[in-house]
Formats: C-alpha cells, sequence, structure tokens
C-alpha cells in the first residue's frame, strides 16, 4: 500500500521544513555528474594545468619535470578520484542517487532486484580505500608544496586572487583527506583499549580529533570537491586568457 | 471542545488488512501512543500494540508514523501535519494491527559470540576505554534500524546480514577493553557486514542518536579490511589471543 | 477446546518474570541438568526494570573509602523506618559488591572514576557516594547485560507469554502454571517442581505513575489466590519527582539523579524549601520526606503552575547537565519543550515504588507457601516502609540470584513432577476464556481507570481513617464488576484481553492497600496518616502487617518484625559508624 507522504520533525516538538525527498539524490547526481563530464575533458583535453607560479591540482605532482609529455594529468588524478570513489562518503552518495539502493530511506523501492551489497566485484574493491588513502596522502604533500609556491611570483613574495584559492583548496583537502575513516582506524579505532596501547594518551587524542573531523566527512567532502574544481577551473581561465588575475599584494 | 485528528490506523494480520480510521480528542503534548491507547479504551480494545514504557526506554512501540520508522511514544501528535497514519514495522512479517514478529532478531542476537573477559573482575578500565562500547549500549532494541535498513527491508536479505542493530552489538563488544573473543571473521562472513552499502538510513532513524554507520560498521568494515584486504597489516598483526 | 489440545511443557524451575529479579534467578537455577522456563508477557530485556535510571546502590567505597556494608545496611534499616527485615538488609549490604562486580564481569559497562574504576554517585538517604550507574539509563545496563548473558547460559525464555494461573497439589504447593501465549492466544501448561515469581510491582494502580505497563502485580496476585502472605501491603513508594505537565507525560519520572548531581527543589517563591524541612540532608533527603514536602508545599498555595515544585539543575551547566543526564535532557525537550539545562522545571510526586509484596524468607526467598519462592519488586522485607533510591536494582541482583539457588535447591530435592489434573486445567482454561466469550460486559480499562481514580483518592500521599474505609467500600463494587470483565476480539494478540487478567489482579492487590492503609495508625515512611501524624514505635513500628486471602476476603493479622541480633543493634547506637563529612550537595568533587 502506498505511504502518504507526511512531514514529520526530525526532532518531535520542534517542526522543521524539509526539502521533498528528490531534492538530495538529483542534487547529488548532478553534481557528480557535472564533476565527473568536467575531470574526463579537463584530463584528456588538456596538456598543461600550469600558469606561471600556479599549477591545477588535476596536474599535481607535475610529471611533465620526469619528462612524461602525454596527458601529463591522467598520471596524477587517478589517486585522488580513485580515493574519492572508495572513499565512505561518495561510496553512500553514489549507492544512494546512482544506484537507489536506497533512494532515501523507509521508501519503496523497485522490488525484486538482486543486491549484493559491497560482497562482490566491483563494489568489495572499496576495501582497498585505505590504499589511495596512502597515495593521497602523498600527493598532499605535492599540493602543500604547490600552494606555497603560488605565492612566491618572479617578483617575489605576493598574493594573487589564485594563491589564495590555493591555499584554500589544500586545507579543505587536508581536512577531507585527513577525516577519512581510514585514517581514524589507523590513528586509534584499530584499537581496544587506547589506554593499553603505546603513547596511550597522544592515540586517544589523535582519534578523537580525527573522530571529530571526521562528523562532517560529508561536509569536507564536498566543500573540497568544489574547491578542487574551482582551483582548477580559474587557472584554466587565465591559461586561456579569458581571465586575468588580480594580485593583492 | 476539544480539538479532534484522525489516526488512520492499520488493522489487519498476515492476511492482509487495511487502514482504519479513528477520531481521537487532542490533548496538548500528545504522543502518538497515547492516540492509540485513547482508541483501545474506548473504541476498539483489541486493538494490538506493543508498549512497556512510553518513556522511550524500553523499544517497544516501534511502528511507522507517516511511513517514517518512529517510536509512536516519542513521536508528538503536534509535530505531525497533515493525515495521521500508523502502520507497523514492514521489515517483519505483521502478527496483528500494529504487532509485528521481531523474533528474527532474538535468533541473531544468540548466534554472536558472549563477552569474554580477559580476567576476572572488577577490571581497571578508564572512561576513554569504555565510551565506545557505552555508546553502543545505549541501544533500547527497538529495532527501527533493522525496519529501516533496505537489506532487511527491500532485498529481504536476513540470511545473509545481521542488520545495524547486531552490527553495534559486534562492534560493542570487539570495542570492550576487556574481551578476548574474536569475531572479526565472524562479522565478515556470518554476520554479513558486507552487505551494508553504509548508507546510513539506520543512523538517522535511531531514537538513542547512536552512530551506527560511523561509529560501529565502518570501524567495523576497516579491521575486516585489516584482515582480508591488507597484506602488510596482516604481516604484523599477533595472532589472536582466545 | 479439550485438555488434550493445551501443550504441556516439563521444568524443574518454571520463572515468572524477565526483568532483573527473573533473570538474575534463571542464571542461577540454569545449573548443568537443571530445565529452567521463563516467562514474561512481554519482549525479552523490554522489562519494567530498563526503566531505572540512576543507578544501583553498593558500599564499594570508589569514592568515599569510608564506605562499607555495616553503613549501606544502616541507612537502608533507617530509610525503612526499621519495618525492614533486618536479615534481609544484611544480606543485601554485605553482597551486594559481588554481585555488581559480576555484572562487569558478564559484560556490563559501568561509569568509570578517573582511576578507572567503578564510578558512583549520591543519591537520597544514602551517606556516601554509593551508586553505581551508567548515565541515567541504569537499568538497560543491567537488563542487557543479564539478557545477553541468560541467552547463552541454557534457559529457556518465552517471551509474550502470560501466566494466568498457579496450580498445586493438595498440599498447595504449586505444580505449574497455565499460561498463554499473546501472540497466538493459545494456552500452554508449564508443569514445574519449584516455581519463582518475579512480577515486579503494581504502580499501574494508580494513575500518576513513573511505571511501565508491566507493573500490574499478577505476579503478587496468583501468590495470593494461592494462599501465600503478603507482607506491609500499605507501603507504596512516591517518588517525589515526576513529570507533571504535559498531561500525556504525567508521572513519568525525573531521575533522581538530578538532585545527585545538585539538582535544588524551589517553590513558587523561590524558595530552596528542603532547606526547612531536612536541613541535614536537604534535597536529598529519602523519598517519603520529599515527596511529602513537596505535597506540603503545593497544600500551602505555594506550588508551580501545574501543582508541583521547580527542581533547578541550571547551575550545573549545559555540557554537564547533557553528560551526565543525557535522558533527562532529552525527556524534557522532546516530551515538554523545555531545555532544562536553561530553566528549572516542574515535578511532582508520582507512585513509583511498592516496598510492601510477597513476604519472603531472607535465605532463599521461599515464601510462606511450600516450592512457590519470590524475589524482585514483587518480595517484601528490604526496603521497609521506605525504599532508597537504588536499593532495588542490587536487590534484584543479591535475592534473584539466592533465589535462584533455593528455588533450584527445592526443585532438586522434589523426585517428580506432580502434572496439574485435566479438571484443573480445563478450569484454568475456561477461566481464562470466560471474558472472550461474555458478550455484555465491563470495559477492563475503564474499570482500570475507575481503580485508578479510587486509588488516588483513597490510598495516596495522604491517608486517614476515612479515607481508607470509604475506598474499601467503594472497592466493593469494582470487586463486583472485575468479575464481570469482557473483551470481545479474536485470541490473538489482544490487549484487551490481556488487560482482563491485570485488572483483576490490580482490584485484588488494592484491598490488601487499602487494609493495610486503614490498620497502621502512626505514619511511617511512605505511610502518612493524617490522623496519626507521629511514629509509634513502640506500638505499630515492631509490627508487620500480613494479608491472606481467606475466600473471597482478604483478612489482616500482623506479625512482630524480626529484633536484629545484638551486634548489628549496636550500629545504632554507639556511634561507631564512619559518617560523611561536610558535604552539601555530594556532587563531584
Ligand atoms: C522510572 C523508574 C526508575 C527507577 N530507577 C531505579 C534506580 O535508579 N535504581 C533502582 O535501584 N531502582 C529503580 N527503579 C525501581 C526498579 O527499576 C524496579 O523496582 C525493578 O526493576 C523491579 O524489577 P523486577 O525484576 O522485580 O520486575 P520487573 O522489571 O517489573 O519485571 C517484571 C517481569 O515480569 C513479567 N511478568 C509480569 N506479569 C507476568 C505474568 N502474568 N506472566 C508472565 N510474566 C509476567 C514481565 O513481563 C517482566 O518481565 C526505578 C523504577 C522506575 C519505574
Ligand atoms: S548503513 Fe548499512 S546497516 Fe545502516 S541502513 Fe544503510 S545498509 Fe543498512
Ligand atoms: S541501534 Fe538505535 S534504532 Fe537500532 S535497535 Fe538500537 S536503539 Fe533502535
Ligand atoms: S576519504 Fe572519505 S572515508 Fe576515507
Ligand atoms: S513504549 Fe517503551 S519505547 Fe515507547
Amino acid at each position: 500500500m502506498a505511504q502518504p507522504a507526511g512531514v514529520l520533525a526530525p526532532a518531535p516538538g520542534r517542526k522543521k521544513w524539509e526539502w521533498p525527498w528528490w531534492v538530495s539524490p538529483v542534487g547529488t547526481v548532478s553534481a557528480l555528474g557535472l564533476f565527473s563530464i568536467y575531470s574526463v575533458w579537463e584530463t584528456l583535453t588538456h596538456s598543461s594545468g600550469q600558469y606561471h607560479n600556479y599549477l591545477s591540482p588535476f596536474f599535481s605532482p607535475d610529471v611533465r619535470s620526469i619528462g612524461i609529455q602525454f596527458l601529463p594529468a591522467i598520471w596524477v588524478v587517478w589517486a585522488p578520484l580513485l580515493f574519492r570513489a572508495t572513499c565512505y562518503y561518495y561510496r553512500k552518495a553514489y549507492y544512494r542517487s546512482f544506484f537507489a539502493d536506497p533512494l532515501t530511506c523507509a521508501r519503496p523501492e523497485r522490488p525484486g532486484r538482486s543486491y549484493t551489497g559491497e560482497t562482490r566485484l566491483p563494489f568489495v574493491l572499496n576495501n582497498l580505500h585505505r590504499f589511495f588513502f596512502y597515495v593521497t596522502v602523498v600527493v598532499m604533500a605535492f599540493l602543500w608544496y604547490d600552494a606555497v609556491r603560488a605565492f612566491i611570483f618572479p617578483s617575489g613574495f605576493g598574493i594573487g586572487v589564485g594563491s589564495l584559492l590555493m591555499l584554500l583548496n589544500v586545507i579543505l583537502l587536508s581536512i577531507y583527506t585527513f577525516s577519512c575513516h581510514a585514517f581514524r582506524h589507523l590513528v586509534g579505532g584499530s584499537l581496544d583499549c587506547f589506554s593499553c596501547a603505546r603513547g596511550p594518551i597522544l592515540r586517544y587524542s589523535l582519534w578523537k580529533t580525527v573522530s571529530k573531523w571526521n562528523q562532517d566527512h560529508a561536509t569536507w567532502a564536498w566543500l573540497s570537491m568544489f574547491s578542487v574544481w574551482g582551483t582548477d577551473l580559474y587557472i584554466r581561465l587565465l591559461i586561456s586568457g579569458v581571465l586575468h588575475d588580480v594580485r593583492l599584494f | 471542545m476539544a480539538e479532534m485528528r484522525t489516526l488512520h490506523v492499520f488493522r489487519g494480520d498476515q492476511s492482509g488488512g487495511e487502514e482504519v480510521a479513528y477520531e481521537v480528542p487532542v490533548e496538548s503534548g500528545m504522543v502518538v501512543l497515547d492516540a492509540v491507547h485513547q482508541i483501545q479504551a474506548t473504541q476498539a480494545p483489541d486493538l494490538a500494540v506493543r508498549w512497556n514504557c512510553k518513556a522511550a526506554r524500553c523499544g517497544s512501540c516501534s511502528a511507522e508514523v507517516n511511513g517514517h520508522p518512529r517510536l509512536m511514544c516519542k513521536t508528538r501528535l503536534d509535530a505531525i501535519e497533515g493525515e495521521i497514519h500508523v502502520r507497523p514495522m514492514k521489515a517483519f512479517p505483521v502478527i496483528r494491527d500494529l504487532v509485528t514478529d521481531v523474533s528474527w532478531n532474538y535468533e541473531k542476537a544468540k548466534q554472536i559470540e558472549p563477552f569474554a573477559p580477559k580476567e576476572p573482575a572488577p577490571f581497571t578500565m578508564y572512561q576513554r576505554d569504555v565510551e565506545r562500547s557505552q555508546q553502543f549500549r545505549k541501544c533500547i532494541e527497538c529495532f527501527l534500524c533493522q525496519d529501516v535498513c533496505h537489506v532487511l527491508r527491500e532485498h529481504s536479505a536476513k540470511e545473509q546480514y545481521f542488520g545495524p542493530r547486531f552490527m553495534i552489538k559486534i562492534a560493542e563488544l570487539e570495542m570492550h577493553p576487556m574481551d578476548g573473543a574474536d569475531r572479526v571473521p565472524f562479522t565478515s562472513h556470518q554476520a554479513g557486514v558486507g552487505m551494508c552499502n553504509i548508507t546510513k538510513c539506520c543512523q538517522e532513524v535511531c531514537p538513542e542518536h547512536i552512530h551506527l554507520t560511523d561509529d560501529a560498521i565502518i570501524p567495523l568494515k576497516e579491521r575486516v579490511a585489516d584482515r582480508e584486504w591488507d597484506p602488510i597489516r596482516a604481516l604484523f598483526r599477533k595472532p589472536a589471543v582466545r | 477446546m479439550t485438555d488434550g489440545m493445551i501443550e504441556r511443557l516439563r521444568y524443574d524451575v518454571v520463572i515468572l518474570g524477565a526483568g532483573g529479579a527473573g533473570l538474575r534467578a534463571a542464571i542461577e537455577a540454569a545449573r548443568p541438568g537443571v530445565k529452567v522456563a521463563v516467562l514474561s508477557k512481554s519482549l525479552l530485556g523490554k522489562a519494567h526494570t530498563v526503566m531505572a535510571e540512576g543507578g544501583m546502590a553498593v558500599s564499594f567505597g570508589n569514592l568515599d573509602p569510608q564506605d562499607c556494608w555495616q553503613t549501606h545496611f544502616y541507612d537502608t534499616m533507617r530509610g525503612g523506618k526499621f519495618l525492614n527485615h533486618y536479615r534481609m538488609a544484611e544480606i543485601f549490604a554485605k553482597e551486594a559488591p559481588d554481585r555488581v562486580v559480576e555484572l562487569e564481569q558478564w559484560g556490563a559497562v559501568f561509569d568509570r572514576t578517573p582511576e578507572g574504576r567503578i564510578s558512583q554517585r549520591a543519591f537520597g538517604a544514602h551517606s556516601f557516594r554509593r551508586l553505581a550507574h551508567v548515565g541515567d539509563r541504569t537499568g538497560l545496563e543491567l537488563i542487557r547485560t543479564l539478557q545477553y548473558k541468560g541467552i547463552h547460559s541454557g534457559m529457556d525464555i518465552y517471551q509474550e507469554v502470560t501466566a494466568t494461573h498457579l496450580f498445586q497439589d493438595g498440599a498447595g504447593r504449586p505444580t505449574g502454571v497455565f499460561a498463554y501465549h499473546r501472540q497466538s492466544g493459545t494456552f500452554c501448561v508449564f508443569e514445574a517442581k519449584a516455581v519463582v515469581i518475579a512480577t515486579g510491582g503494581w504502580g499501574r494502580m494508580y494513575k500518576v505513575t513513573s511505571n511501565s505497563w508491566e507493573s500490574t502485580g499478577e505476579g503478587a496476585a496468583l501468590a495470593m489466590r494461592a494462599g501465600a502472605e503478603m507482607k506491609d501491603m500499605e507501603m507504596v513508594q512516591f517518588h517525589p519527582t515526576g513529570m507533571v505537565w504535559p498531561p500525556g507525560a504525567r508521572g513519568l519520572l525525573v531521575t533522581e539523579g538530578v538532585r545527585g548531581e545538585g539538582g535544588i527543589l524551589l517553590n513558587s517563591e523561590g524558595e530552596r524549601f528542603m532547606l526547612r524541612y531536612d536541613p541535614e540532608k536537604k534535597d536529598l533527603s529519602s523519598r517519603d520526606v520529599v515527596a511529602r514536602s513537596i505535597y506540603k508545599e503545593v497544600q500551602a498555595g505555594r506550588g508551580s503552575p501545574h501543582g508541583g515544585a521547580f527542581l533547578d539543575i541550571t547551575h550545573r551547566g549545559a555540557d554537564f547537565i547533557k553528560r551526565k543526564l543525557p535522558n533527562m535532557y532529552d525527556q524534557y525537550l522532546s516530551l515538554a519543550d523545555i531545555d532544562i539545562t536553561k530553566q528549572p522545571f516542574e515535578v511532582a510526586p508520582t507512585i513509583h515504588y511498592t516496598m510492601g509484596g510477597i513476604s519472603v524468607d531472607p535465605e532463599t526467598g521461599a515464601t510462606s507457601l511450600e516450592g512457590l519462592f519470590a524475589a524482585g519488586e514483587s518480595a517484601c522485607g528490604l526496603h521497609g516502609a521506605n525504599r532508597l533510591g537504588g536499593n532495588s536494582l542490587t536487590d534484584l541482583l543479591v535475592f534473584g540470584r539466592r533465589v535462584g539457588i533455593g528455588a533450584c535447591d527445592y526443585a532438586a530435592s522434589r523426585q517428580e513432577w506432580t502434572a496439574p489434573s485435566a479438571s484443573q486445567v480445563a478450569e484454568a482454561e475456561a477461566a481464562a476464556l470466560a471474558p472472550l466469550d461474555r458478550a455484555e460486559g465491563e470495559n477492563p480499562y475503564q474499570l482500570h481507570k475507575d481503580l485508578q481514580e479510587l486509588m488516588g483518592e483513597h490510598a495516596a500521599i495522604a491517608r486517614n481513617r476515612e479515607l481508607a474505609e470509604a475506598g474499601l467500600a467503594k472497592l466493593e463494587a469494582l470487586k463486583l464488576r472485575s468479575k464481570r470483565l469482557a473483551s470481545p476480539g479474536s485470541r490473538m494478540y489482544n490487549p484487551g484481553w490481556h488487560a482482563v487478567f491485570e485488572v483483576e489482579a490490580m482490584v485484588l492487590l488494592a484491598e490488601a492497600i487499602l487494609q493495610g492503609a486503614l490498620w497502621r495508625e502512626e505514619s511511617r515512611g511512605a505511610h502518612w496518616r493524617l490522623d496519626f501524624p507521629d511514629a509509634d514505635d513502640q506500638g505499630f513500628g515492631q509490627a508487620n502487617s500480613i494479608c491472606r486471602l481467606d475466600g473471597d476476603e482478604v483478612k489482616l493479622s500482623t506479625r512482630p518484625v524480626p529484633q536484629m541480633p545484638a551486634e548489628l543493634a549496636a550500629l545504632f547506637s554507639s556511634g561507631q559508624l564512619p559518617v560523611r563529612q561536610g558535604t552539601d550537595q555530594g556532587g563531584h568533587s
């Protein structure tokens, strides 16, 4: 029997307006879809993301410095992309929005579909998330290096809109990366007893901090995705001459 | 004259049934369970409903109010706009009216290896070490998370997956500082943690605000990954203490 | 339907009730080779015990090292106004630490002290910080621990199976239990060598109550009908702080933990009135005193808008309150739209606990009927005229275990089962089915409501002779009506049908309460007679009331309170006990 939709306050006693249920899946599909298309276009049709001292995050580390000229982004973006593709938050987002497993809570799905969760290929490979985390940490080091370089202009230290964008981007990416569930597990989550481990206070406070960041992991996931997107787009527009960088200092 | 509201309550059993409309006078601060009692006392004495505490402590009065899995004793009428429809939990077979057969949960509970203390009590345990288990022990076994979990609700995969309630049960034992048993292979195989695709509906409905997915299921998946997907970690692992 | 179609099951020990007492008894009784059945009228883990909040009293002395079993014994006897059975209190205080440690061994996770030991909180009328607790959900912790221990201990647990009749042999010994499966409506006979009653209290007899649906006293009524002695039935505890508003939440408990953590009571003039009534223990005085004080303030016109007092814990700060009293915070926010971290909230006395009950032997939990045992809230003896907060949960553990041993030993001494005869079973069946067949009859919900009104008027916090006599007279009519209860509908999960058994039981127990209330011409503990406002230590204070069913009549007699041996009595005179030094609220130093 069909269930009529009704508005139910999330906590009884307080009325709160809710988005219609389909807003979230439609939003997620659009954002993730557009970003994917953009990424493909960006990586496959460009041979450089460099604009003076700015380097687009899609192209960092810059593999041209070791002699690879062919589609330099391809050699780099697989790591953060797979990191995100296997991220616990993005998994939730795409299972819900792309696969309707489930589209939204407690609403009838199409019955009779087979479902194996994360027990079969390809989704079982999501268990490899931690390895993409390790690789991404390495990439993060380069991004920080790039962010610092973005403040060093030929004339010396300076601040441009691009430098600020790149700094903001790397900060958001770092929070996203270090609020990862795999990292949370690594720093302390794997322990049954913090006090029994070596360095109990350190392990506990690390775990506690990561746990706190982790609560908003979804937010960091979106913000950092948009910051990568924005930073890259800005640099792309600088390269193509549509925009001119504004120096603030 | 008191304000009246209409409740559409499911009446029926395994063979089917339908919603019946009842008019109920509203008092301030009234919850859905009060309304159901009112119906019982004055209009339908045989209206089947489970409840014990009326204080959101026992987890008996689980049902679906306008399609949302809720405790009836914690859902205020004045928080619902428009029509009120009360139906039994969908993931479990109906016995009668709002009462469902939740015995499957008790069978699963029995299959989980019980607490196996490493040493005799009293234990020296610190608050920071028991926090995680304590969160999971807040569970009132209302089974709303089981009801909302699409693996059980839509795909009826009760053979393959124990459901979120028992993921936190396992997590509670695994993260107990004094527990010596190893339930990780069990979690991966019999209990089927892989069936969960971390879509978090369980976490959204839990009346005890337990972070089932973030604090129990994902950490359990990580522990399974330690064993089954991480050759580096497997090398360094001490053999499990039994 | 004939007896031939009714399932018969055979157990050594049949335990009625899966609350703390029932489960603890079952764990103890389920020794290898002993078959144990536990019956519960609701699902496993939902028993009334889950509602307990504040904690379980035990003299670990983790925070106050001076604490010891003697001080716990002393407080329990003093709180009970010496109506307690001293031996029960002694066993209780001595064994409590082992029982609670045992719970930790089985997986309970109590809040910890900075040293990593079980933390303890202050509670009304306890001399020291004594309550082992888990936030404000200690009962849940106890039930879950016993539940998960129980399912692995080799007992058979029958969920949603209600006992309606106790079978007896010629000598009055129980031979089994007649019960029905609520889900299917089918009947079942449990043949037993020993029967344990652990069905909890009967607070639902009152309208404003903190108790769960289950507390309707069927177990106690079964025992009484079988001829067992009931003791001190007039002793019904009013918890000083229940919710007052909104109406739907009226009576819902506000844990004593709020005051234990520093909350203070104020009247409408903003006065901290407990300083006047009990300058020493103040807001943490014993429950009877605090409940009466609130009642008196309201009578004097200094009550809150909805007829109670204000409880204020805002000075403790939002973080502290949310961590230590999360359920209270949530309860007020979701049900009453009140944020207790920001404003004082209204409270008023609510029925909470029944000290009276089946009279039992302190060592084994044996009742006056051979082969019948009782423990937990349905039993009587430990708490006297007033139960101290936190003493019930520990009671369940200490005497749950003892009754488990007692029943198991007794069952071992009986060679064979005595099967209830076919005619006995047919009679029980007919009685159970009667309400379904009665076309015209009384609505059990209505009778329940009328009984609640009667008790609220005639056996409430303030009593006197006229009230009790008039109550008994009115009860006669209800007794008649209770014989004509009808519940239309099918047998499958029919709550109306179930309510019939509950209401019958409560009407019976109500008579015992009213008789006791009429008889005890003094004020003692929870029993407050306006016409006899003082305690009569030499007279009534020396006697327990005993109620027995004689045919259709409840007969009251008395028995002297057992006298303590000299070494225990000395505790009360010598001043040798450690006392608590200069603390105010006893909060966390
Ligand atoms: C809100 C609240 C807070 C409390 N807080 C505390 C506290 O902090 N500390 C403390 O020490 N005490 C506290 N108490 C008191 C304590 O919880 C109870 O006294 C105690 O739990 C009673 O336990 P029990 O095992 O005797 O019975 P219950 O827990 O009442 O269990 C009764 C069992 O009997 C079963 N039953 C009943 N009738 C039948 C029948 N006819 N057939 C089959 N089965 C039947 C029921 O299904 C149930 O399983 C509190 C009480 C309340 C209401
Ligand atoms: S997160 Fe997993 S367990 Fe929770 S509802 Fe979703 S699929 Fe079920
Ligand atoms: S985890 Fe939450 S939703 Fe699930 S059974 Fe426990 S209390 Fe209910
Ligand atoms: S990055 Fe999202 S969980 Fe690891
Ligand atoms: S009745 Fe206990 S949770 Fe609602």
